[in-house]
C-alpha cells in the first residue's frame, strides 16, 4: 500500500508533463518543459536547505530568502570581475566563470549562514513565534546590508556570453542557461540523495527529522548536525541565488524575498523535511508555472497556490510525508 | 557477595512544566541484574527513565552511574557512557530500513559480527526484513528492532519502557526469551513493566512506584511470594495481569 502510494507520487511529474502535450505544439511543449524543469531545479536549490532545517529542528526560517539575495549579488560581483572568461569564445571558460560564481556563492552564504545560526537561530529553538519574528527581522536587516554593500539600484548580472542565447532543436527554442541549471540541479539532487542515503551523517539527518530525541538517546549531538544542515542549506540557497540571479539577469535587494512564498509552497507540497519531495515539488511548481503562464496567463499568479491546495487535498502532509512520532 | 551498584537515584525530583511529577525517587540498580520498576499508570515510571536519560531535567536530587554524577549531563553524553534507552513508543525510525536503524545504534557504524549474530538468533525476522523500511514492521517486530538496537553494541545498562504494551501473548513470550538471553550475558537492565507475568519471570530486583516515589524495593522472589504485599502495593492492577 505504502509502496504503491509512493509510486503515484513519482509518476506525477511525467503525467502532468504529458497531459499538457495535447494542448500545444510539440516544439512549444519542449520549450516550456525545459523552462519549467530549469525553474524547478533552481527552486529546488533554493528550497532544499529550508525543508531540512524545518524538518530537523522545527525551525521556521523566514530569512532564508536573504541567502538567495546574497547569492544573486555575489553572481553580480563575481561574474562582473570575470568578464574576461565570461566573454570569451570558449564554452569551457564561460562555464568556469559560472562555476567560480557558484562556488563563491556557496562558500560565502554558507559562512553567513553559520554566523546567522549562531547569533540568531540558536536563541529561539522551540518557539515558532520568536523564530518568525526574529528571522523576519533578520531578513529586513540583511536586505538593508545588501543595499549598504551593493547600493539600492538594480544591478545587471554579466551572464557568460555563450550562456545567453538559445538554440533550436527540431523547432523548439532551448535556452542554454536553462540546460546548465537543469544539469546543476540534477547533480545537486544526486549528491544530496547519495549523502542522505549512503552516509552515516545522512542517516542521522533522516533519523533526526523523524525523531530528534531518539537520535540524542543513541548518543549523537543533534545540535552539531543541525549547524551542518543549516550551513549546507544556506550554501545551497546561495547557489540557487547565483543561478536565479543569472537567470533573471537583473538583481534587486528583494530578489530573494520574492521567492520566499514560492519556496514555502514547494516545501509544503513536497512534505516538510523530505529532500526528494522538495525536488519533485520544485519541478512540479516550475512546470505548472510555465504551462499555465503559456495557456492562461491570467491564472499564472494563483496557479501555485491552487497547485498546493490540490496536492494537500490529495495528500494533506505533502507528496513525501516524513513520519513523526 | 556484595553487589556493585551500577545506577543509583537519590531523592530525584522532576518537574514537567508546572507539574511536579517525581517527589524524591530513591532507586538502586545492581550491576548484572534485571531490575523491574512496577507501578500504576501515572506513578512516574516513564518520567524516572526519562530523567535518568537527561530527557527531562531533575530539579533536585542526584543520579549516579558507575560512580559518576550524571544528573546534569546532556542526553548524548549519558548515552555514550553505555546506556541504551528503549522508550515506550520504541523510537523506531520508520523511514529508515531495519539495517539503517541498527547501524545508527552502533558506536562506529560497523556491526560487531558476534553481537549481530546474537540479535539474529534471537529475532530471525529482522534478518528477513533487513532492507525493508522499519515503518512496515508489525508492532512486535518493531519492539524486537527497538530492543535489538540496544543489543548491537555492548552496553553497561539497558533502560526499557514497557516493551510488552499492546503486544500479543505469543510475542510477549518471544520477548521474554530475548530478555533471558540478555540476562545470561549479565547485561544490567532497568525494565518498566505492567505485565506482572513478564516482570516476575525476569526480575531479580523490583521497585514499586506510587505518586512519584519508590514505595517498595526488594527482591522479586519476595514480592512474588507475598500476595498480601502485592495487593497492598499494586492493588487490582496486579490481579488483572496475572
Amino acid at each position: 500500500m505504502k509502496a504503491r502510494r509512493d509510486v503515484t507520487a513519482w509518476v506525477l511529474l511525467p503525467v502532468v508533463a504529458l497531459a499538457m502535450l495535447p494542448l500545444m505544439s510539440f516544439s512549444t511543449w519542449v520549450t516550456l518543459t525545459i523552462a519549467g524543469a530549469a525553474m524547478g531545479m533552481m527552486l529546488f536549490l533554493m528550497a532544499s536547505g529550508l525543508t531540512l532545517v524545518f524538518g530537523l529542528m522545527d525551525v521556521m526560517n523566514f530569512a532564508h530568502g536573504a541567502f538567495i539575495t546574497l547569492g544573486a549579488y555575489l553572481a553580480v560581483s563575481v561574474l562582473g570581475r570575470m568578464a574576461g572568461w565570461g566573454g570569451s569564445e570558449s564554452l569551457w571558460l564561460n562555464l568556469a566563470a559560472l562555476g567560480v560564481a557558484v562556488t563563491v556563492g556557496a562558500v560565502v552564504t554558507g559562512a553567513v549562514g553559520a554566523v546567522f545560526e549562531r547569533m540568531i537561530v540558536r536563541r529561539v529553538y522551540g518557539s515558532h513565534l520568536q523564530q518568525i519574528l526574529i528571522t523576519m527581522g533578520g531578513l529586513i536587516v540583511a536586505g538593508q546590508l545588501v543595499v549598504v554593500v551593493w547600493g539600492a539600484q538594480p544591478l545587471q548580472v554579466a551572464k557568460p556570453a555563450l550562456l545567453r542565447g538559445s538554440f533550436l532543436v527540431g523547432g523548439a527554442a532551448i535556452e542554454s542557461y536553462r540546460l546548465v541549471a537543469v544539469a546543476l540541479g540534477l547533480v545537486v539532487f544526486g549528491v544530496a540523495h547519495a549523502v542522505l542515503n549512503r552516509t552515516r551523517i545522512g542517516l542521522l539527518v533522516r533519523a533526526g527529522v523523524e525523531n530528534r530525541e531518539m537520535v540524542e538517546a543513541l548518543g549523537f549531538r543533534i545540535e552539531r548536525l543541525f549547524v551542518g544542515v543549516f550551513v549546507a542549506g544556506a550554501a545551497l540557497a546561495g547557489v540557487g541565488g547565483v543561478m536565479w540571479g543569472g537567470y533573471q539577469e537583473i538583481v534587486t535587494a528583494t530578489i530573494g524575498d520574492e521567492m520566499t512564498v514560492l519556496i514555502f509552497i514547494v516545501i509544503i507540497i513536497g512534505g516538510l523535511g523530505s529532500v526528494t519531495g522538495c525536488f519533485q515539488a520544485a519541478v512540479l511548481v516550475g512546470l505548472t508555472t510555465n504551462y499555465v503562464g503559456y495557456l492562461t496567463p491570467k491564472l499564472a499568479l494563483g496557479s501555485n497556490i491552487a497547485l498546493m491546495v490540490l496536492v494537500l487535498l490529495w495528500r494533506p502532509r505533502g507528496l513525501f510525508p516524513v513520519a513523526k512520532p | 557477595m556484595v553487589e556493585k551498584v551500577l545506577l543509583r537515584l537519590e531523592g530525584v525530583q522532576t518537574h514537567i512544566g508546572r507539574y511536579h511529577i517525581l517527589h524524591g525517587v530513591d532507586l538502586v540498580v545492581p550491576e548484572g541484574e534485571l531490575t523491574v520498576l512496577l507501578g500504576r499508570n501515572g506513578a512516574g515510571k516513564t518520567t524516572t527513565l526519562r530523567t535518568i536519560m537527561g530527557l527531562w531535567r531533575a530539579s533536585a536530587g542526584r543520579i549516579v552511574f558507575d560512580g559518576a554524577d550524571i544528573t546534569r549531563m546532556a542526553t548524548p553524553d549519558i548515552a555514550r557512557l553505555g546506556i541504551a534507552y528503549v522508550p515506550e513508543a520504541m523510537g523506531i525510525f520508520t523511514g529508515l530500513s531495519v539495517r539503517e536503524n541498527l547501524v545508527l545504534a552502533t558506536a562506529t557504524g560497523r556491526f560487531d559480527a558476534a553481537l549481530l549474530d546474537g540479535v539474529f538468533a534471537l529475532f530471525p525476522v529482522l534478518k528477513v526484513k533487513w532492507n525493508d523500511a522499519a515503518g512496515g514492521l508489525s508492532g512486535g517486530q518493531k519492539q524486537m528492532l527497538a530492543i535489538s538496537r540496544a543489543m548491537v553494541e555492548r552496553r553497561r545498562l539497558m533502560i526499557v519502557d514497557e516493551p510488552t504494551k499492546g503486544l500479543a501473548p505469543a510475542v510477549i513470550e518471544h520477548l521474554i526469551g530475548g530478555f533471558r538471553t540478555l540476562k545470561e550475558s549479565r547485561t544490567t537492565v532497568l525494565l518498566v513493566e505492567q505485565n506482572f507475568h513478564m516482570a516476575r519471570s525476569l526480575g531479580d530486583g523490583v521497585a514499586v512506584m506510587d505518586d512519584g516515589r519508590v514505595v517498595h524495593a526488594g527482591g522479586m522472589v519476595e514480592l512474588a511470594g507475598d500476595e498480601a504485599l502485592q495487593g497492598r502495593l499494586l492493588g487490582l492492577s496486579l490481579a488483572a495481569h496475572q
